[in-house]
């Protein structure tokens, strides 16, 4: 037995550059042609024998209280198999949408016809959803303690410029193309099994358990592909325990409740709004010195909490102080990189104006201030310099305000951010088969960010054979538990869990091959589908021989990550730059270009490591320009529940995109960092930066609508703001 | 979505007759793409659907001289765009119809589907009625938000806004529809087609429950003539647009001697402007001629809170329409 000893244990490590025949490289997605030819199976498309449709009754009133509630008429419709309420007479509601009553029934029309003959009468109670104006929230407000750091008013003394403004970012929420959702079935008194679309298999049952009454040892939960979470779907929800319930109560059927596009663009989540009066000091050769401010903004219910003010740069003055604002405009979930894309509009869009108030390059002051990035500031500079080229920024940028002729602005903008995405707790299975097969097991789950195809990568080029001999199994709990995919964690967690599996597995198999290749152990290495010696490759034996000699029994061993250190660290950077184009008479935006430069350690595969920062960028456009979850004063609904206006970037839309991963020893070094949320942050403050750039004025809030546009462009006054 | 019985005939007085002659009963079916997100929503909760695509007369586009174009009901968008007689001759129609940008549902949406769409008013689709009020009456659209809705025409009860793509062209062109009903056929001008309603009980369209639009006639282009429709929507992917103008100039030399000038998505019916059509008559268009028809056309518009914006998209998206249809300006 080839236990790793103690000086071996440290050399978990990745191997060298020239030694990676798969790290790093552009591999396609191994689960790729299953999901363009439609046989990928998400959680919608799980259809059990004898399953029955899941509805929902949802309260269409923004605030009230259950008067009178009444399901008789449902229970006794034909083809209706269980319903359950979720609320009694006398319950408060906070919010449009909420669950009243579930019903499981034969088929969809049938559970419809059920909800609509459930009686509910409610006694309506006063809402509010306007989260813009703090001074007109009355009782509504939840101050928390102001924030000091150094002496903020000796440094606005002391600045010879100081600007104020104002910025903000519209309550918006996931849209998942694919609903949250579930399908719920019971095994006999005591075992449920559930397929759900989740971002944490191996946390589903835990969360069950008690709700259902069964131990979560009992809850087999399955999942092979998600259409989209974006950190809304950690939870078996409500509506999965009622659908739980509901299979219980007909029996043990089936019963699947996925959401409805109203109901998940209402009830599964947003983004929390923020909004905020910025004040920057500075010495007049752009040298930062004082931070002060004023945030507000609503996540429904729940207090916001105060945002990581000022970002990335640690401004050595600070005064901040926040404001949330309750209202009744539904649930908040962590949306990708919580907090960051808010901060980050708020900080890069006032030192941006402080640029402009300066009449200095904004990437030059960002240059000039970048030791107070920390740490990572040698990596910014390096970013913002290649992205400056990516962009042709020094020849394409112009001060404030486009002097050219038409109605067409064109200006330029640039973010930076950060993000920590340190790798979760996470174990796998590892199993050699005596036939050469290798299979990788672990109750993780792909958020459709290629985690199957990562973890391939790292086990078939730590044991030397192609990426097609692995095989890697996710998303089922009875796997070895892996954390939920949420912070940029699951690349660091699997893709260290698999490292050192893959490793202590091939020193199991060195041990049973070393005697016939004449060498011990530690001289033995594993290359290109041959076990060989080191210092003499002509001695050596194929991979399939050497499984051979298993004497038909599998190898298996557990791989874990015990947290940072060589294979994986925290702490991404990124830059971007965005160029639009304004039509200043109709306040129209188009992205021309969005250059986006990321560093994220060491990148396992290159090209879905581009397809993170591709993506990223198309969601950050969508909420830079186009994103809201319209709250209506009148009636406290969600007047946009639908993808008509509720409007997400479509192809033509998007510009040309250009991604720069950062590679070479010094980023390998720091081993994988992960990479999911990093680039959505930067998204809305370049392009809101570019429009400044373009107009000449600030437009305050995303998305960056033709009214606000309009609107800012009325303000400053200028002569070409009206045609 | 409730059950229904479904129905596809093969004439047109097969279909009229399966039609009830009450509101709500039975809905016609075409393209679907906008009545299958009714049913959906439960906007419309017909005991019978009836499905026109059956019947071949409804069908077709024919062009000629001087008898012009014909384009059959179910004509898709995507046929009505593919057709080089209408390309050459009616440049208006064609930019209204490239303004869908979803290829599914230019492929599926008919011509007459386009006309006969119900609004996106999104207190209608919300299920609060085409006046959007509420239980005590009052107008959703006024207390509530209104940066969707009307800026003409917005006197009231109905503040949305027409969604045809294609009506502002037709009615510049001076297109009439045909009818087909229980008393047979019947032809109005596209402009009479549209009315504003003035209680829930009325539709936003000259049409009775068992009446089907059968054909769009459209006159033959005039010598002289020169058209263009602008639209000004946010997205490049398919989206509703904010303001849309539609113009046809007769023009004699360099004179405009007759202008037809119809808004689109500014008011609940499409909006032709008088207004804007006498700042042109007789005038060689310039940009300022072309200025002031667009603000001639605005004139009369008011906000309603929040959609002062969409004023100043009319009157853009007007002087855009004149301009590309003289051959100059700002193209999208």
């Amino acid at each position: 037995m080839a236990e790793r000893n103690a000086m071996e244990m440290a050399e978990y490590k990745w191997p060298e550059p020239e030694r990676r025949r798969l790290i790093g490289k552009r591999i396609s997605r191994v689960d790729g042609p299953e999901k363009v030819t439609g046989r990928a199976k998400y959680t919608y498309d799980v259809n059990r024998p004898g399953m029955l449709a899941g509805k929902v009754l949802r309260c269409p009133h923004a605030h009230a209280r259950i008067v009178r509630l009444d399901t008789s008429a449902a229970e006794k419709m034909p083809g209706v198999k269980a319903v359950l309420p979720l609320k009694k007479v006398g319950d408060e509601i906070l919010w449009a949408g909420d669950e009243v009553v579930a019903v499981a029934a034969v088929d969809e029309p049938t559970a419809e016809d059920a909800i609509r003959a459930i009686v509910v009468e409610y006694e309506k109670l006063p809402h509010f959803v306007l989260d813009t104006d703090p001074k007109a929230a009355g009782e509504r407000v939840r101050p928390t303690a102001e924030q000091v750091e150094g002496d903020p008013d000796a440094a606005f003394r002391e600045a010879e410029v100081v600007v104020e403004g104002l910025y903000g970012a519209s309550l918006i929420t996931h849209c998942c193309l694919e609903a949250h959702g579930a399908v719920v079935e019971w095994e006999g008194e005591n075992n449920v099994l559930v397929h759900v679309s989740t971002q944490a298999v191996s946390g589903i049952a835990g969360q069950m358990a008690g709700p259902l009454g069964v131990p979560a040892g009992n809850i087999r939960v399955k999942q092979d592909h998600i259409g989209g979470g974006f950190g809304s779907k950690f939870g078996p929800d409500s509506w999965g325990i009622a659908a739980a319930q509901l299979s219980k109560m007909a029996g043990g059927r089936p019963v699947k409740i996925m959401l409805e596009r109203d109901a998940e663009l209402m009830v599964a989540g947003a983004r929390p709004s923020y909004y905020g009066r910025v004040r920057v000091g500075a010495k007049r050769d752009g040298t930062v010195i004082a931070w002060e401010s004023e945030t507000w903004g609503t996540g429904g219910i729940p207090p916001t909490s105060p945002l990581p003010l000022p970002y990335v740069l640690r401004i050595p003055n600070q005064r901040k102080r926040h404001v949330a604002i309750v209202t009744n405009s539904g649930p908040a979930r962590a949306w990708r990189a919580p907090l960051h894309p808010q901060a980050c509009l708020l900080t890069m869009a006032a030192l941006d104006d402080l640029a402009a108030a300066l009449r200095m390059d904004p990437l030059d002051l960002l240059l000039k201030n970048i030791e107070l990035a920390g740490e990572r500031a040698d990596v910014y500079r390096e970013e913002l310099q290649i992205a400056a080229e990516l962009m042709e920024w020094k020849k394409r940028w112009h001060p404030r305000g486009d002097p050219s002729p038409g109605p067409v602005k064109r200006g330029l903008g640039v973010s930076i951010h950060t993000w920590p995405g340190r790798g979760h707790a996470c174990r796998c299975d590892l199993t050699i088969h005596p036939d050469g097969s290798v299979e990788v097991k672990l109750g993780s789950q792909d958020l459709g960010t290629g985690t199957r195809t990562a973890i391939a990568i790292v086990v078939a080029d730590t044991l030397g054979i192609p990426l097609e001999a692995v095989r890697v199994r996710i998303g089922d709990n009875q796997y070895p538990p892996a954390g939920g995919s949420g912070g940029s964690t699951t690349i660091g967690g699997v893709s260290s869990a698999a490292r050192r599996a893959a490793l202590d597995a091939l020193d199991q198999l060195f041990a049973r091959i070393a005697p016939l290749l004449n060498a011990s152990p530690d001289q033995l290495e594993a290359w290109e589908g041959r076990i060989r010696v080191k210092e003499d490759p002509s001695r050596s034996i194929a991979w399939e021989q050497a499984c051979a000699r298993l004497d038909g029994m599998p190898l298996t061993v557990r791989g874990e990550n015990p947290g940072p250190g060589e294979l994986t660290t925290a702490g991404a950077a990124g830059v971007q730059m965005a160029d639009v184009s304004v039509d200043i008479e109709t306040g129209i935006v188009r992205i021309n270009k969005m250059v986006a430069v990321q560093d994220c350690g060491l990148i396992i595969n290159m090209k879905t490591a581009e397809s993170q920062c591709y993506g990223a960028m198309i969601m950050g456009i969508s909420y830079a320009l186009y994103e809201e979850k319209i709250m209506d004063p009148a009636t406290g609904r969600m007047l946009n529940p639908n993808m008509e206006f509720y409007k997400l970037a479509g192809l033509a839309d998007i510009g040309e995109l250009v991604v720069h991963m950062m590679t070479g020893e010094k980023y390998d070094r720091r081993g994988v960092i992960g990479l999911g949320e990093p680039p959505v942050i930067s998204p809305g403050a370049a392009i809101s930066n570019a429009v400044a750039n373009a107009i000449g004025v600030r437009v305050p809030f995303l998305p960056l609508t033709p009214e606000r546009v309009l609107e800012a462009l009325a303000k400053k006054g200028g002569s070409h703001a009206r045609v | 979505m409730r059950a229904f019985e479904y129905v596809s005939p093969t004439t047109k007085e097969q279909a009229v007759a399966l039609l009830s002659s009450t509101w709500g009963e039975t809905e016609i079916l075409a393209g679907g793409t906008d009545l299958l997100a009714l049913l959906k929503d439960d906007i419309v909760r017909p005991r019978r659907v009836v499905n026109i695509k059956e019947i071949a007369e409804l069908r077709g586009i024919s062009f000629s001289m001087p008898a012009g174009l014909r384009i059959g009901a179910t004509v898709t968008l995507q046929e009505l765009l593919d057709h080089p007689d209408i390309a050459r001759h009616y440049p208006a129609l064609v930019q209204a119809a490239r303004g869908v940008t979803s290829p599914q549902i230019r492929n599926m949406g008919t011509v007459g589907g386009d006309l006969c769409q119900r609004p996106r008013c999104w207190y209608f689709r919300s299920g609060f009625g085409l006046l959007a009020r509420d239980e005590t009456g009052r107008s959703l659209v006024l207390e509530g938000d209104n940066r969707y809705h009307a800026i003409l025409g917005n006197e009231g009860p109905a503040y949305f806004v027409n969604p045809s793509s294609l009506a502002p062209a037709l009615i510049a062109y001076g297109a009439r529809l045909r009818i087909f009903g229980p008393r047979g056929t019947r032809e109005i001008p596209v402009e009479r087609f549209f009315r504003i309603p003035k209680s829930e009980a009325e539709r936003e369209y000259d049409l009775q429950p068992n009446e089907i639009v059968t054909e769009i006639l459209v006159p033959p282009p005039s010598a002289g003539m020169v058209s263009a429709t602008y639209e000004v929507r946010q997205r490049e992917a398919l989206d509703w647009p904010l303001a849309t103008a539609s113009v046809a100039l007769v023009l004699e030399g360099q004179r405009v001697r007759s202008a037809r000038v119809v808004l689109g998505h500014v008011a609940p019916i499409p909006w032709p402007s008088p207004e804007a059509e006498r700042a042109l008559l007789g005038k060689t268009v310039s940009e300022e001629v072309a200025q002031a028809a667009a603000n001639a056309a605005v004139q009369r518009a008011r906000s309603l809170g929040k959609n002062e914006y969409k004023i100043q998209l009319a009157r853009v998206a007007v002087r855009r329409a004149i301009q590309q249809a003289v051959g100059g300006g700002a193209r999208r």
